[in-house]
């Protein structure tokens, strides 16, 4: 049995709540106790025997307002399938909670009420999910029993979201005539509709195929396990992929290689592990791997990049403060980022693009990132978890605002003002430091062979004809030319360690390989 | 590629396990003993191995709990050689707090809630990760995985910090702290397959047995030595067992003669009413359980 997630969106009048309470009253979700405290309520909006929507607005807040303020994860189960609801409200100054709702979720419902038709709301929650990455979009066109069922109106609605379709490109659309105070359509098949011949809203649920993410393994590095016996695993959650023993793999952002030796668990090694899982890998080689990192086939790389595209959701009262530093979260990798410039917003009604130079609660932004140090990723829409991020304001510690990522940007140029925010120019010590080599000039019989290997260990290394300008040769890099030292191809490593060149080699990949 | 969805839901309170131990300096698992924290404590053991769970488990203890759980408790820590500190609040006992002269709104508020708050000051704990589920409970369908305390200990479900995906803000300054619940997206199906596939030990008065007890409506209290019997109440012996565990005269058990774990599921499908029904607690005002919650309970 698999669990599908969705999440329901809707304006406050749409009926969402009272079509919750459908799906967990039809199918014996909700407990009789629960059933029995809304029968006594003293609160019955419905015109019905038993208000529905009460089930599900949580609050003391909500149910002296009568809207819902915040997300309700809810449970059911049928014989095929599991769900979990993400209830999201409605209200347009809540757009925050419908993303957050959202952002777990394989398929939304939007439910469309009938009488007023498409609605601003429609749009902006379609929009969302869709920006959300969310598959499958499902319009609920609700309250079909106050229209007496007719099929001009759901047709017209109908008409007039595939219009707009083109905004919400790979979604798959489904159109659904329910009535939620009712039921029909619901859980069940209703008589009342002739003309509609597709499925019930809960046999579309229970039927939808979920697709996995698009990218190859991935794997972020969230904790290390070292009992002190010797075990050292590396433990987290496959964010895509498959991985088995023997895999060759690369840590990001080192770019250190190793090879994957065992899956371990509790109950057990695994001959193979896949996306979802919780496991701890434990590898072949000593390579220096903390919190943070990212572990990938070496043959399917994520980007690696300190320049990226992001959509985000502003998702707190305080406004964007330019040049700040934000601390930037994206699955369990920590850093310093400021936003470089606001390409536009958008607007979720229309899906026009809008001049932007500030955010505020509930904008959706294109926008420019940079972060100080390398970032491994993939595109949000090929894989969610290493595509995602979460900007936490320094001071407060709050959540401001929640990030999809569009793609690596490269910037060649960068002026000092936008280095490393207060950091200041590189120095020669600190390429030294990181790098581990001193700048040396040298030469080889095979000098491909000789720029491979310290490529591979991490140095900074450029090969160069003819003289070498003054400027380069201060950079810190290891430089290959027709002159310079003379390198022997065997016992490379040893040779350059002997000669002062290479400081260290605990950081590199010992063992096999180079 | 999805497995079945215990594995699933196993491999997303593992990965919150992991967080927690990551991002925190003195976390705790606040272990009531209940079926829901044996299975808290099961993923922890599973999210480090083979390493040792990182952090102590707490366990709040009101001096009105079953003989059964502290033995069970005694015996299972020392089974898995985990670190259990056990917390109560020494002055209010000494003040002869009770529910019978106090009420049990207040009584809770003393042994539990605040004794809660207190014992985590102690430890000095910034995160608190305890077994409650969204399924149990109106209120606790919204809170978050990582829910944030002020200083006070409180929650303020206005102002809930945004989650999305399952990328967590732990951030919290000194004297704040995180409660982080693990089990947020389990049912109470979910936890009884689970114990039932992972064999995980429980507390025996989980599992039907013929018990003396006061019947009152539905709710069968069990007779302890601290269960005062009300005016010309007699007890019975009735085959029955407890859906929770709270404290002696509050928490009731119910009729039934699930004693097994495949039993105990069955009866839950032909009989579906929410577990905490016979926690009195949770009745004693409306939206009582956001009440408890705002002042620092679970």
């Amino acid at each position: 049995m698999t669990t599908l997630r969705f999440s329901t969106a809707g304006s406050v009048d749409d009926g969402k709540s009272t079509l919750i309470g459908r799906l967990l009253f039809d199918t014996k979700g909700a407990y009789e106790d629960q059933i029995e405290a809304v029968k006594k309520s003293k609160v019955n909006r419905s015109g019905r025997e038993i208000d529905l929507s009460l089930l599900t607005d949580g609050l003391n807040a909500e149910r002296e307002q009568g809207i819902t303020i915040d997300v309700a994860y809810r449970f059911f189960a049928t014989a095929t399938r599991r769900f979990r609801i993400a209830d999201t409200p409605g209200h347009e100054q809540y757009t925050r909670n419908m993303a957050t709702g959202a952002s777990t979720s394989d398929a939304a419902i939007i439910l469309v009420d009938a009488i007023k038709g498409v609605s601003r709301q429609t749009l902006r929650h379609a929009t969302i999910s869709h920006l959300l990455g969310i598959e499958h979009l499902i319009f609920a066109i609700n309250k079909m029993d106050a229209m007496a069922w007719s099929e001009d109106v759901f047709n017209a609605i109908k008409a007039k979201l595939t219009e707009q379709s083109s905004r919400w490109p790979g979604a798959k659309l489904h159109y659904l005539p329910v009535s939620a105070l009712d039921g029909d359509n619901v859980a069940w098949r209703s008589e009342k509709v002739t003309w509609y011949n597709g499925p019930s809203l809960l046999d579309l649920l229970e039927t939808l195929e979920v697709s996995p993410a698009a990218a190859p393994f991935r794997f972020p590095v969230q904790y290390v396990v070292r009992p002190g016996d010797g075990f050292r695993g590396f433990a987290g959650r496959i964010a895509s992929g498959e991985v088995h023993p023997g895999d060759a793999i690369v840590v990001l952002p080192s770019g250190r290689r190793a090879t994957v030796k065992e899956i371990s668990t509790f109950d057990g090694p695994l001959a193979k592990a896949h996306e979802g899982q919780s496991v701890t890998l434990v590898l072949n080689e000593e390579v220096d791997i903390s919190r943070g990192d990212l572990i990938a086939l070496e043959t399917a790389r994520p980007e690696l990049s300190r320049h990226f595209e992001a959509d985000l959701v502003w998702m707190a009262e305080e406004p964007l403060e330019p040049d700040t530093p934000y601390l930037l979260r994206s699955a369990t990798r920590e850093l310093n980022a400021r936003i470089t410039r606001i390409e536009w917003a958008l607007d979720p009604e229309t899906g026009n693009h809008l001049k932007a130079n500030s955010a505020h609660l509930n904008d959706i932004l294109r926008v420019s990132i940079e972060t100080t140090q390398p970032l491994a990723f993939d595109p949000y829409t090929r894989c969610r978890e290493t595509g995602s991020l979460i900007l936490v304001h320094h001071r407060t510690n709050r959540t401001i605002a929640a990030g999809m990522i569009v793609r690596g940007t490269q910037k060649t140029v960068r002026t000092t003002e936008s280095l490393a925010f207060d950091l200041g120019p590189v120095t020669p010590g600190e390429r030294v430091e990181r790098y581990g080599h001193m700048p040396a000039v040298l030469t080889s019989k095979d000098p491909d062979l000789l720029e491979r290997i310290l490529f591979e260990h991490g140095a900074l290394v450029l090969r160069w004809q003819g003289d070498i300008p003054k400027q380069l040769e201060d950079s810190g890099a290891i430089i290959i030319a027709d002159h310079g030292l003379e390198v022997p191809t065997d016992n490379t490593l040893e040779f350059l360690e002997a000669a002062g060149i290479l400081l260290r080699r605990n950081n590199f990949i010992s063992g096999e390989g180079i | 590629m999805q497995s079945g969805h215990l594995d699933h839901l196993e491999a997303e309170s593992i990965h919150i396990l992991r967080e927690v131990a990551s991002n925190f300096a003195r976390p705790v698992i606040l272990y009531s003993v209940g079926k829901d924290s044996s299975v808290l404590v099961h993923l922890a053991r599973k999210a480090f191995f083979p390493g040792k769970i990182p952090f102590p488990l707490v366990h709040i203890d009101t001096t009105y709990e079953y003989p059964e759980l502290i033995e069970f408790r005694d015996w299972f820590v020392k089974e898995i050689d985990a670190n259990l500190i056990v917390h109560v609040k020494e002055e209010a006992v000494a003040q002869g707090t009770n529910p019978y002269s106090l009420g049990t709104a207040k009584c809770c508020s003393l042994l539990r809630t605040r004794a809660l708050v207190e014992g985590l000051q102690k430890l000095q704990a910034d995160a608190a990760i305890g077994g409650a589920r969204r399924d149990e409970e109106k209120s606790r369908a919204k809170e978050r995985v990582f829910s944030f305390r002020n200083q006070f200990g409180q929650w303020d479900p206005k102002d809930q910090r945004p989650e999305l995906w399952n990328l967590y803000n732990p951030k919290v300054d000194p004297g704040e702290s995180m409660r982080v619940f693990p089990l947020s997206n389990w049912t109470e199906f979910d936890i009884w397959n689970y114990l039932h596939r992972e064999r995980i030990p429980i507390v025996p008065l989980y599992y039907a047995a013929p018990r003396e007890v006061y019947v009152r409506g539905n709710t069968l209290i069990p007779v302890k030595a601290n269960v005062n019997a009300l005016p010309g109440e007699k007890s019975q012996i009735r085959m029955c067992r407890m859906r929770s565990l709270g404290c002696t005269p509050c928490s009731g058990a119910i009729e039934s003669d699930a004693d097994t774990i495949p039993k105990i599921i069955e009866e839950l499908f032909s009989f579906r009413r929410s577990e905490r029904e016979n926690r009195v607690i949770d009745h004693d005002q409306e939206g009582s359980m956001e009440i408890k919650k705002r002042e620092g309970y679970f």
